[in-house]
């Protein structure tokens, strides 16, 4: 997030595209739940009716698929009516002549035939959007799980320069993260292009400076191969060895057919893990780990708010912590990491990462403090670009275009199928689903089918039904529901019983590597 | 803000304006009994046992929502204040099956804090329990109106907080009670399960399913930690008994979250225990997973990858890391890639 959570709920517009917060992030629900509550519009556009419309000023619901053409036409609008901030343009950004041309191209009208919302609305929409004195944007995976990902979060960031919506309080864009700390694991460069702090593995200067660090005489200058290209490599037989770590891929994965054809390929799989999940079947090797409430260390949040994460009681077993499995690896391949305590090893993050350079143990000992925080003396930043100083100088407006998705139904499989996760359980259920209580609330995965579809289908709810994609199919009760609008279904991947992973299309994003679970084309059959 | 002075017990202090005589007071570590009051949910004014005495007011004044101005003299423990308060506890106690034998909220209850320091062993006025129905519908909460007391904080809490709606009070006089949606058992309501009302009751009317009879809270280490699922990064307190995390509750005094958390956060702990966790390495020998020493394991996968390394190149290995594990984890595993390995064939789900 550029901005911080504390700001929320004193927003005067919040604009929530392709989040489901009250069920992904309950507690920043919250927090706009109040500021709705307070007087603050709660625009949201999302494919589904999702809990939060019941506070909301508006609800746009879109097509799977067609943000890039519903934010262009909300620019297209903002332009003619010179909303936009012309100022904050001309003075900390360039690229706008390219950003009015491009959006010139999607007029409401047009705009609707691919998004779905009346021109009135997107004029609407528009008006509040650039009307607004300030506007927070909010999204999740909504935005990034599309073949057009990247530039997705792009034309999320060109809406939000175009009003000069950045680099203050109750403004800009802000990514809110699905994992308790998947900000962490990127601001610690495990990434294939980059160490931390997002230093680049190409640049001779830093790989020098990680190389004396880390007492080696070299490290690779190659930018690495990103999760979907690895899983492709394992058939084409070029990696022989995956070390995983804490993730379940069999479940989490799209394509699940494809995933496992691919790790069955391998010479080496070491699993890493709390659990003997569904991946673990196909390990040589398990190591036992243990789980965040048996480990000292830092967790960051998606405000960029390193937080203290500590030991409460012992692993069960012989699970070890996961420094301490990879120094001993680490040690028998000939390379000592001498490390005893977690917090030797904050403090070697803290030398090699100039952002993080100001934050210790010490400091964060009661609250977290949010990153960049240069020097010991710094208390941390709530909010980036602070009087719109840039890193790359003035910002960059990179319009884009919108395209299909990957799959687009058809008469074969005429349903779009969306994924994403439910309130009761995460992810793939290995806490969850071991968690007293969760499957009480929420047995079993639903499909959410509309009553027009459903009816067409003599579909009725609680029925179980065969949902079919090109890549496999799945068993599954029917939930039927006006959450979606016809033509659209949702699942998620809490349940091995009936993944949605096993339907979803590995198709992704050029840029990021970030897959397409959010369209697919699926049909729907009776159970016979 | 204008800064005043006020005399509470015949203590001068100096504070600022706009706070109440109950906060000033509590700053200054005198104790004030309070039932309804939360910093949470602000002031009430329900309860009333929070009384003081102020020269030039008539009567008795509710400091929780009595503004301290300049000049105040406040008395907090006069004869006729403590005879108010023992009887508001004593008609508490009286109105309800405040029996704190087995009772959860024992030691963390306020109406039984307010009762110790009143001295009172029982309530001197005939007991009028109308033994309500326990309701156990809730997978993860119980309620037991016998020991409400009608303090709203719950109502609060689940209105102004957590803003799910679901608490209100309902019905008339005597039969006032605090009811889910249309009065329907919590487990029926539309109630999302985040616990903001159990952290907030003073008594043992709320209190979490899953904790009941694992240990009072005196014999709990509280352990504040981060929560282990979606990225808000909420603080909470593990609270843990031989080796065994029993109950879970928000951090009030830090952001992000101040307090609030989700059924996962609150309820989502016991995976921890699972008798399903991997306890040992393992190895697969002959198709099937054998239970071996960590030296084994250890020797197995690091000759094993130095073997793929020295055939087949560092670039045919590849790891993913994990957004679930700490920073200083995730750092150790890509330094293992970059450094150990040789390769930048490294990455997690940040981008699936």
């Amino acid at each position: 997030m550029t901005n911080s959570i504390g700001e929320i709920e004193n927003s005067p517009v919040i604009f929530i595209i392709g989040s489901n917060t009250t069920e992904t992030h309950p507690v920043i629900a919250n927090s706009m739940k109040r500021a709705a509550k307070r007087g603050s519009r709660l625009i949201i556009a999302d494919p589904r009716k999702i809990d939060l419309t019941r506070w909301a000023t508006r609800h746009y619901q879109h097509k799977v698929g067609s943000d890039i053409a519903l934010l262009n036409s909300v620019m297209y609008e903002i332009i003619k009516n010179e909303w936009h901030d012309r100022e904050f343009i001309k003075k900390y950004t360039e690229g706008f002549d390219e950003l009015e041309k491009t959006v010139s191209e999607y007029p409401p009208e047009r705009v609707f035939e691919i998004c779905g919302i009346p021109a009135d609305d997107i004029r609407e929409l528009a008006m509040i959007l650039g009307m607004a004195e300030r506007v927070a944007l909010y999204y999740t995976l909504g935005i990034t799980e599309h073949i057009t990902g990247t530039d997705n979060v792009k034309t999320c960031a060109n809406l939000q320069m175009l009003l000069g919506n950045i680099g203050k309080e109750y403004t800009g864009v802000n990514p809110l993260r699905g994992q308790n700390n998947v900000q962490g694991a990127c601001d610690m460069g495990v990434l294939p292009d980059v160490f931390t702090d997002y230093q680049k593995v190409s640049n001779p200067v830093v790989r020098e400076n990680f190389a004396r660090a880390w007492s080696v005489e070299s490290l690779p200058d190659m930018e690495g191969t990103k999760i979907p290209a690895m899983f492709d490599g394992m058939l084409h037989g070029d990696i022989r060895a995956l070390y995983l770590v804490g993730e379940n891929v069999i479940m989490s994965e799209p394509n699940q057919s494809h995933t496992i054809k691919a790790l069955e390929q391998l010479d080496l799989l070491i699993v890493q893990d709390i659990f003997f999940n569904e991946t673990a079947k196909y390990a040589h090797v398990i190591l036992p780990a243990a789980c965040f409430a048996e480990t000292e260390g830092t967790f960051t949040n998606t405000e960029r708010r390193i937080q203290r994460v500590r030991k409460a009681v012992e692993p069960p077993g012989q699970a070890k912590e996961d420094w301490w499995i990879i120094s001993e690896l680490a040690k028998r391949m000939g390379y000592a990491m001498g490390y005893t305590l977690t917090e030797q090893i904050w403090e070697e993050i803290r030398k090699l990462t100039p952002s993080m350079s100001g934050i210790t143990y010490e400091r964060i000992e009661r609250e977290g403090i949010q990153w960049p925080c240069p020097d010991l003396n710094h208390a941390g930043t709530c909010y980036l670009y602070c009087d719109n100083v840039f890193p790359c100088g003035k910002a960059k407006f990179q319009p884009a275009q919108w395209k299909p998705a990957a799959e687009v139904p058809d008469s074969e499989y005429p349903f779009v199928l969306t994924t994403g996760r439910r309130l009761w359980h995460y992810h793939t259920g290995t806490q969850t689903r071991r968690s007293a209580g969760f499957d009480d609330v929420f047995p079993e995965e639903l499909i959410e089918v509309n009553g027009k579809d459903a009816g067409k289908l003599d579909i009725k709810n609680g029925d179980h039904i065969w949902v079919v994609s090109r890549r496999g199919r799945v068993r599954v009760k029917t939930w039927v529901t006006s959450r979606v609008s016809p033509g659209l279904c949702f699942m998620t991947f809490h349940f091995h019983e009936a993944c949605a992973n096993v339907l979803t299309n590995n198709a992704f994003d050029p840029v990021a590597g970030t897959a397409e679970y959010k369209v697919c084309a699926v049909r729907l059959e009776k159970e016979e | 803000m204008k800064n005043i002075s006020l005399n509470i017990d015949g203590k001068n202090i100096k504070t600022v304006e706009r706070k109440t005589v109950l906060n000033v007071a509590r700053e200054n570590g005198i104790y004030i009994p309070t039932l309804c009051y939360h910093p949470r949910t602000k002031q009430a004014g329900k309860c009333r046992i929070c009384v003081v005495e102020v020269k030039g007011l008539p009567g008795l004044r509710v400091s929780c929502s009595l503004e301290a101005k300049d000049g105040m003299e406040v008395l907090t423990n006069t004869g006729r204040i403590i005879e108010t308060r023992k009887m508001i506890v004593e008609l508490y106690l009286s109105s309800g099956r405040h029996n704190c034998i087995s009772c959860e909220g024992s030691g963390t209850c306020e109406l039984q804090d307010a009762a110790y320091h009143l001295g009172i062993e029982k309530s001197s006025f005939p007991n009028m329990t109308k033994d309500i129905p326990i309701d156990t519908s809730s997978p993860m909460i119980i309620r037991d109106m016998n020991k409400c007391i009608q303090c709203y904080r719950c109502i609060a809490g689940c209105n102004d907080i957590a803003v799910n709606e679901v608490l209100d009070m309902g019905f008339r006089s005597s039969r006032m009670t605090v009811v889910c949606d249309t009065n329907k058992p919590m487990g029926k309501s539309s109630c999302v399960i985040c616990g903001e009302c159990v952290q907030l009751c003073p008594t043992g009317a709320l209190t979490e399913r899953k904790s009941a009879t694992k240990g009072r809270d005196w014999e709990t280490g509280k352990i504040k930690t981060t929560c282990p699922y979606c990225g808000v990064g909420c603080q909470m307190y593990l609270h843990v008994r031989d080796n065994e995390i029993i109950k879970v509750t928000g951090a009030e005094d830090t952001a992000p979250n101040y307090g609030s958390l989700c059924i996962k956060g609150r309820f989502g702990y016991d995976f921890v225990h699972s008798h399903e966790r991997l306890r040992s390495p393992l190895l697969r020998k002959n198709g099937e997973f054998a239970e071996v020493s960590w030296e084994d394991a250890l020797d197995f996968t690091a000759k094993k990858l130095l073997e793929i390394k020295k055939n087949h190149g560092p670039e045919s290995i590849v790891g993913i890391g994990c957004a679930r594990t700490t920073n200083e984890n995730n750092y150790v595993m890509m330094k293992f890639m970059r450094a150990v390995i040789g390769t930048n064939n490294v990455d997690h789900c940040a981008r699936t």
